[in-house]
Order: C-alpha cells, then structure tokens, then sequence
C-alpha cells in the first residue's frame, strides 16, 4: 500500500502517518483490517503488531501482511514489555474503553510516543444536537446512544488534561475534519481528535 | 520408508531399522518450495485429508483443512502427512518385532519424545528432498512437533503453525494423562505390555482411557448441550448399567477406539504429552527458548479448551513478541472445547486460509526473485 492508496481510503490516516518516522517499531491499538500497519510496513519499512478484537478484522490483517493479535485491548497489553515501541497508535479505539485511564497507562509504558485520536465531542453539529436536546449522530459518532460501541465521550480540552495525569506530554494536537486539519477553533470544528503524546 | 540407520532418542536409547509411512497430497514444486509437514495428535495418522473409498470412514482426519480448494490448498502446496515413531497406524511401533529379539517390542519399544519424532521427519524431509517447508503445522500434541520444528530446525521451517497446543502440559494434564494410562496398566489383559503374545488386547484399560480423554476434548456446555441429562431409556434403571445419554456415548467411543488403537501406543504418547517442555533446558524461561526460531508463526486457540486453554497459546505468543517475531495470534470463542480445532468453525478455517494464501504469495515472490536473478 502506498500513500497515494492511504489517503484515498482513509485521510485521517495518511494524516497520522506523517507523525510515523521510518522504520520504526510500531503497536497498533485496535488495528481494525490492518490498513495503517499495512502501510508503515511497505511504504516506510516499520515494523510491529496489531491488537483487534473483531473476529472479522483478523483474516484481513492477515491478508495484509500484518502481524495481528486478537485480545481485548484491556487485558492485552500486559504480553508487551515498557518501552518496546517507537510509537503506539490508538484510533478512534480509545472511546470504546471501559478502563480508559488504565489503557493509556500501559500505552505509556510499552512506547516512547503515543498517537491517540478519537471523536471530538465538542464538535459543533454535536453542540448544537445537545442544544436540540438530542444525543449527537453524526458521521463520526454514527451511532444512536443505546446500542453505541463508544462508551466514553471526550472533548479535546479534556483529553490533554488525563494525558498529562498519566505521564504523557502533548506534543502537537490536530482537530481533523474529514481527514483535513482545522486551525480556526479546533475544538469546534474538529470531528476527530487527534494528539501526538510523548512519555515525560 | 525404512531407515537402517539408529537414530539417537532423547532418552538415551536407539531405535534402527525402522519404518516411517507416510501420505502425499499436491505436488512438489520445482524449485521444492511449497512442502508442508501436518504433524498428528494422539490418535490420529499420516491419512490427514481425503478417503480410501467411499466409506466415510476412511475420510482422512483433517479433510475439512487440507485438499484441494480447502485452506490448506492442495491444489498449491504439496503437504504430507506423516505416522510417528511408535504409533500404530503403519510406523514402526510396539506392535512390530523388535530386529533384536524377533518378537514384539511391547512395553520395551523405547520412550520417545516430541523432539524424537521431529528429528524422525526431518530424516523424512531429508529423504524426500525438502530443505525447508514452506509451513510446518498441526493441532494439540501435533503443535508441539510445529513448535519444536521451529526450535530444532529454524532454518527449515518459513512458517509455523500452532493451533490448540501449549508450551508444557499442565499438572491437571498430566494426571488425567496417568489416570488413563493406570487404567492401561491396571488391565489384566495387559499382560506388561506384551499382550500380542498371549493372542489379547488390554480393552478394558483402552476403552477407559478414552472416556476420560474424551470428557477433556469437550467443554461441560457442549457436554450439557449434546446430552443434557437424557436417559437412555426414558427412567432410571436401578443398576450401574447405562442410564444416561452421556454414559452411552462415552462407552460407545471407548469400545470404537479399543479396537483400532495400540494400549502401548497409548502409553508412549501420553509420555511423549508429558514430558514434553522445551523450555526445561532454559530455566523456563520460554522466551529465551524461543530465542533462535527464525520461522513466522500463527498460533490458535479456542475460548472453552480447557485442556489447551487459551492461556498457554498466549504464553507462547508473548514469548515470541519479546523476540520481535513475527506471530499472529486468533483466539476463537467456540463451544466445543479442545476437539474445536478439528471442527469447521469459518472464523477458524477463514484464519488459516489467510494465512496460507499469504504464504503462498510469498512463495510467488520468492520465485519472481529468482527468475529476475536468473
């Protein structure tokens, strides 16, 4: 898969692998299909593994060559050892946590920097459900509230402070909208969060 | 195949002159590259895939994985299924006269272990011309051999395949495993292991072997689920004959297997379960026993085998992770306990399709490689 590839299928992606250096060791949270990993292998010669729950997900990581785990995120990353990574991504997984300060804690741990991105709830067509007095459905959060996967709900001004009470420092937050970055009120207009964290 | 030549067992003993059967399914490729070794469990043979007849009980045991079109492709890769050392399906086992003695080896047929049976194939491998395999695989004791194959031989193994299977038994294995064998030993009809003289079969020991071999290959809900509490005849009988389904079933399968299975082949091989621990000679520390593979792994398990349970598959997977191997790991939530990984479950067959078509892709390259070389 080459970058051309990526960002026809997914923007987001190919915005987040810019923050991936080449031939790196790589951990993939929640990897889904295996389409990032997929990519930071053969186009820039890292390495790792991905971490998916989906039954469905691992016969296509494998199709792509990817090197695939299936665990629970929660109870997965206990097999890893501090520091064995360059970079440890989590996207658009980490809102699906039951125990979402105790993931990013072992995030922490096993690599040296950590990209994490998920739906912004301060997005301004979820402002404005909430003012309508309705839970948002939006294409980030396309679910309805009973029967949604995303068990947490945060904001980019949240995040920054539990990333801080874990160890990890902030180095560069982007709110993507549709895989493009928005500077002008971010927090408003991003759909999706995403942050570059460092181990302090 | 004959071997004249000894071959030198862990346990110190030889065993020369001996036989290796073994089955074939594909073609070997030119340049030898597409060879996969399926190694067999406890009561299984070489026949893995296809039948001798029309009977439906001569299928081979792993035909739904491996024939043509199955995840294990045929129709690509040129897999042989291979009987071990001590079985009693064709190689040389108890039942045949040992050379020194002119009569049975019995109970003296040597001990041999998973890594004896290893060095076994790869005489095979060698005889047969096959450098490397493109995979090495197998279930439960069969994913030992893959394992150890990865150990023993890392040059010749690109692919390893561990489903169901477990670095070491379990204490609670071992003693299941002792209880079936005493049942064995116990048989008066066992005569020591040297029963074939006296024109008999330890039955009895067998059939109670395999019940209680048979009650671990399955979880208590499939167990519930298939017989519940059902009666035989409607009402309790008042004896200690067959009341419930389950008591049927069981004795039913321990009368099948008592009469095509060796009472000493038993005996070997739930030695060759027990002893088997590779990580014995590194402190125990299996991390560093995996420290020299070289192969890609995929391992399998299944969520209710409480035998092999899932546990003892990551243990192998985080080791081979703190090596930076590369592995891919499916755990797959089935019923069916251990027996699941010889049972169509799609997620289960889809993996092990993947996996496969990715290393025959890989065969493909390597080809191109050379042929733009050339």
């Amino acid at each position: 898969m080459n970058f051309h590839q990526l960002s026809g299928f997914r923007p987001d992606l190919a915005f987040i692998a810019h923050w991936v250096a080449p031939d790196t060791r790589v951990l993939d949270l929640g990897c889904g299909d295996g389409v990032m990993l997929d990519y930071l292998q053969t186009d820039k010669g890292c390495s790792g593994y991905g971490i998916e729950i989906d039954d469905e997900r691992i016969p296509q990581c494998i199709a792509r060559g990817v090197q695939v785990i299936q665990r629970d995120l929660e109870a997965g990353l206990s097999i890893f050892d501090d520091n064995s990574f360059d970079t440890v991504l989590c996207l658009s997984a980490l809102q699906m946590m039951k125990n979402v300060e105790g993931v990013l804690r072992d995030i922490a741990r096993v690599g040296r920097e950590a990209i994490v991105s998920f739906p912004n709830f301060a997005y301004w067509p979820h402002r404005i459900a909430l003012l309508r007095g309705h839970m948002p459905v939006s294409k980030s959060l396309p679910y309805d509230w009973y029967d949604t996967p995303n068990l947490r709900c945060a904001t980019i001004q949240d995040f920054s402070a539990l990333a801080n009470e874990v160890g990890l420092e902030v180095i560069e937050c982007v709110a993507l909208d549709d895989g493009k970055p928005v500077s002008f009120l971010p927090n408003w207009r991003g759909s999706l969060a995403v942050f570059r964290l460092r181990k302090k | 195949m004959f071997f004249a030549e000894p071959l030198k067992l862990q346990s110190g003993a030889e065993i020369a002159d001996y036989t290796l059967v073994y089955e074939t399914y594909g073609t070997l490729n030119a340049d030898r590259s597409n060879a996969v070794l399926v190694c067999h469990a406890l009561n299984a043979s070489h026949h893995v895939a296809g039948r001798y007849s029309e009977d439906a009980g001569s299928t081979g045991w792993w035909d739904n994985m491996v024939g043509p079109g199955k995840p294990v492709d045929t129709d690509r890769f040129f897999v042989i299924g291979i009987n071990n050392l001590g079985s009693c399906f064709g190689s040389t086992g108890p039942m045949h006269d040992n050379p020194a003695t002119g009569k049975p080896y019995g109970a003296h047929f040597p001990v041999v272990t998973v890594e004896d049976w290893v060095h076994s194939q790869a005489r095979l491998a060698d005889a047969l011309g096959i450098e490397q395999f493109a995979a090495v695989m197998g279930g439960s004791l069969g994913g030992m051999q893959a394992l150890t194959w990865s150990l023993l031989y890392p040059q010749r193994v690109r692919h390893c395949v561990v489903i169901a299977s477990t670095p070491k038994l379990s204490t609670q294995n071992i003693a299941f495993d002792d209880v079936a064998r005493q049942a064995i030993l116990s048989d008066p009809d066992f005569h020591g292991g040297d029963f074939y003289a006296h024109g008999v079969v330890p039955k009895n020991g067998l059939r109670v072997a395999r019940m209680i071999g048979h009650i671990t290959y399955l979880s208590d809900d499939v167990m519930a689920a298939k017989f519940g509490r059902d009666l035989r005849s409607g009402s309790y009988q008042f004896g200690f004959g067959i009341d419930f389904e389950i008591e049927s079933y069981l004795r039913y399968q321990g009368d099948k297997f008592s009469e095509y299975f060796d009472a000493n082949t038993y005996l070997l091989i739930t030695k060759a379960l027990d002893y088997f621990d590779p990580a014995r000679n590194f402190g125990g520390d299996l991390t560093k026993t995996l420290a020299d593979t070289r192969a890609e792994f995929l391992l399998v398990s299944f969520s209710t085998d409480w035998r092999f349970a899932p546990e003892r598959s990551r243990e192998i997977v985080e080791a081979l992770v703190k090596n930076q191997r590369k592995v891919t790991y499916a755990e797959i939530d089935a019923p069916h306990g251990h027996d699941a990984f010889l049972l169509d479950d799609a997620r289960y067959m889809n993996v092990v399709r993947s996996y496969f078509e990715r290393a025959w892709q890989q065969i493909g390259s390597q080809q191109e490689a050379k042929g733009a070389r050339a």
